[in-house]
């Protein structure tokens, strides 16, 4: 089992006729059960042609209809990302993978706000994300497949690199993964992090979790109050940041520890007090959440 | 992006805030015919650096008469100013900004940012003028009140009221308090701002309301929608090392320390400082390659870590994904030889294509040391700084 994706999935990429949207699309296709889980691309103006032997479309709406896609992956341009996912939720699909870096933050104030008010059930991943891998069934997204093993460790990041290292240390300790999330770096985004250990809570197939959280934003804080009173799996946790200093934006839109908030120190202390064991050397996520189950 | 608080009050009067009437100015003539130009007996000489606390340094003063004006213009200007944000070296202050004075009957705060959890602009709004607004924060959290706005709807009219009576703006002065607070909303939006802090915004003696100082950051992920404001970008209160690796698509911060550190994403960049520093290390920089480097990015990278003077020590970390180590391993073969390398270097691949990578590393007659593990790494360069 897994959350978010398997090998069922039927997935549409938005901007597939882009040089980024190709190459990735490519290499998600040459994954596990990519072929059959790819189905459509979209590029407003490019019905007709084909990538990689996939079809291309004018809209998701289309792709829904021809294809029955039920998931999105977006690699479509900054100023025009938010406009696409915008149409990924009004074709009602079930989940919407933004990968793409740079989104203005005024547009996606709009984009989530214009989500709520409809009453979307469109679950939004990202954006600034590298996406989600149920490995052994499907990619979605620009990680490298093959770090990746099956098993039953939930994984959820804000980073991309940083979650390839833990999932590569789970891998070499022989420790598979369920499926992996990476929830992005922009300050306001879809799925955060109490929201994807929701999901792993109630997977019968995911007996752990790795967790890498990063400075900025309270939402480490936020999770670490519902894993308190809820969370019924070991979880394991990782912070970066410890050493960035006060207003300076560490390369992710939401990494900026300001008014006080978002440090380190204050979501190690808030998951080591929801139980969560902590590590502060990222060479050790992998041996900390091996020794979590056995404790 | 930051701007200066003389282009932030520009803002502000496009979306009809009331501020002080004031100049720019870049020498002490300027300086005089600006006062001359505003009239009046007092005028604020105010230094023009982005980063707050200038009163504090001394950056801001009150003149009286002219001699005193020019002594100001003529102290600040050119002085590196230190403030509680700029860090012990300050600030050269190239600008100032002459404003007329104001008869200060209260003075109050209203900062506008994006709140994460909402995912909505909030109005932060507090009697506590002129303070720093984290102690207010932490000391007396009551005593700051919070908006958060619709962004289909806009500010509405009634809570602006509401709040503006319960900061103390008083009766005869809330609507134009109301229009203050709906001014700056329409600034924040419409200059993609990412914060705006009035502070302190100040009732006058005949009940005005009016912005004593502005501050604004800009998401710069908006920048290619907001010329004008790109225009106002004043790369001499930029660190040359950012700006410059900012060319080459790479986001590079200066830290305090001695080891320099390469990495690709942001994320594992910070993991990196991190670990640094568990082994005993200082990290010089965040340094993040970004997602598909190549061997000039590289070369650049390696230049700009060696132009900062306090580093001894080099640690590359590299989680190939879509990026491939043979790639980057000769890259740093290239940038080795073209900048010569003359501090221990320490190189850490995994990922793609980590075998050819390590091979080419091997088989160079670059100086340098090989880890397989984070750990491995940091220990290595911690050890190899201190020897």
């Amino acid at each position: 089992m897994s959350i978010l994706i398997n090998k069922e999935s039927r997935i549409v990429t938005q901007g597939i006729t882009g040089n980024t949207g190709e190459f990735h699309t490519t290499q998600c296709l040459d994954y596990a059960f990519g072929r059959d889980c790819f189905v459509a691309g979209v590029t407003p103006g490019k019905a007709g042609q084909t990538v990689q032997g996939v079809p291309v479309l004018n809209t998701v709406a289309e792709a829904k209809e021809q294809h029955g896609v039920n998931a999105s992956v977006i690699y479509v341009p900054p100023r025009f990302a938010a406009a696409a996912i915008d149409e990924a939720v009004d074709a009602e699909l079930d989940l919407v993978i933004c990968i793409t870096e740079g989104i203005p933050v005024a547009d996606m104030i709009k984009t989530r706000d214009r989500m709520r008010k409809m009453g979307s059930k469109t679950i939004l991943v990202g954006p600034n994300c590298p996406g989600v891998i149920t490995p052994e069934e499907v990619k979605i997204g620009i990680m490298p497949g093959y770090i990746h093993k099956k098993g039953s460790i939930g994984v959820v990041s804000r980073s991309g690199t940083l979650t390839y290292e833990a999932v590569h240390q789970l891998t070499q300790l022989g420790m598979g993964q369920s499926t992996c999330v990476g929830i992005g770096g922009d300050p306001v985004n879809g799925m955060k992090h109490i929201d994807v250990l929701k999901m792993f809570n109630d997977d019968p197939e995911t007996e752990a979790v790795v967790m890498c959280g990063e400075i900025g934003g309270t939402d480490e804080e936020e999770c670490a109050a519902w894993i308190k009173d809820n969370m019924t799996k070991p979880v394991a946790g990782f912070i970066a940041g410890v050493t960035a200093p006060p207003g300076k934006r560490m390369g992710h839109a939401g990494a900026i520890i300001s008014g006080g908030q978002g440090t380190a120190q204050s979501k190690i202390d808030a998951l080591r007090d929801a139980g969560v064991h902590v590590t502060v050397n990222p060479s050790e996520m992998g041996t900390t959440l091996q020794a979590a189950l056995k404790a | 992006m930051n701007v200066h608080e003389y282009q932030g009050k520009e803002i502000l009067r496009k979306y009809g805030v009331t501020t002080p009437r004031g100049i720019p100015c870049f020498s002490v003539d300027e300086a005089m015919a600006a006062a001359e130009e505003l009239g009046g007996n007092v005028w604020v000489v105010k230094a023009q650096i982005h980063a707050g606390g200038r009163g504090k340094g001394g950056g801001v003063k009150v003149a009286t008469n002219k001699e005193q004006l020019r002594e100001y213009a003529d102290a600040i200007l050119g002085m590196q100013l230190v403030t509680p944000q700029t860090g012990p070296e300050g600030k050269l202050v190239n600008r100032l900004y002459i404003e007329e004075g104001a008869d200060i009957a209260d003075e109050l705060y209203v900062g506008a940012l994006v709140d994460r959890e909402t995912q909505k602009v909030v109005l932060m709004c507090s009697s506590e003028g002129g303070m720093d607004i984290e102690e207010v924060a932490e000391a007396t959290p009551e005593k700051i009140l919070k908006i958060f706005v619709d962004p289909t709807t806009g500010l509405d009219r009634a809570e602006a009221k509401d709040v503006c009576a319960k900061i103390g703006i008083p009766d005869v002065a809330i609507e134009e308090g109301a229009d203050f607070l709906e001014g700056l909303y329409q600034a924040f939006v419409a200059s993609d701002a990412s914060l705006a802090e009035i502070n302190p915004l100040v009732v006058t003696g005949d009940n005005r309301v009016v912005a004593l100082d502005a501050k604004f950051n800009i998401d710069s992920n908006a920048l290619y929608r907001q010329e004008e404001i790109v225009a106002y970008r004043d790369l001499t209160e930029e660190d040359a090392n950012e700006i410059e690796a900012s060319k080459w698509g790479l986001s590079y911060i200066s830290l305090d320390g001695n080891i320099g550190c390469l990495v690709n994403g942001a994320g594992l960049a910070m993991a990196t400082m991190d670990i640094i520093q568990l082994y005993g290390g200082e990290p010089a920089n965040f340094l993040d390659v970004g997602g598909g480097a190549n061997k000039e990015q590289v070369t650049e990278a390696f230049k700009i870590m060696l132009a900062n003077p306090k580093v001894e020590g080099i640690l590359v970390n590299i989680f190939g994904g879509i990026m491939q180590c043979d790639v980057i391993a000769e890259g740093i073969v290239a940038a080795a030889k073209e900048v010569g390398l003359s501090v221990p270097l320490v190189v850490r691949l995994e990922g793609t294509n980590v075998k050819q990578g390590r091979a080419i590393l091997d088989q160079s007659d670059v100086k340098l040391q090989t880890a397989t593990t984070m750990a491995d790494a940091a220990e290595k360069i911690a050890a190899a700084v201190k020897a």
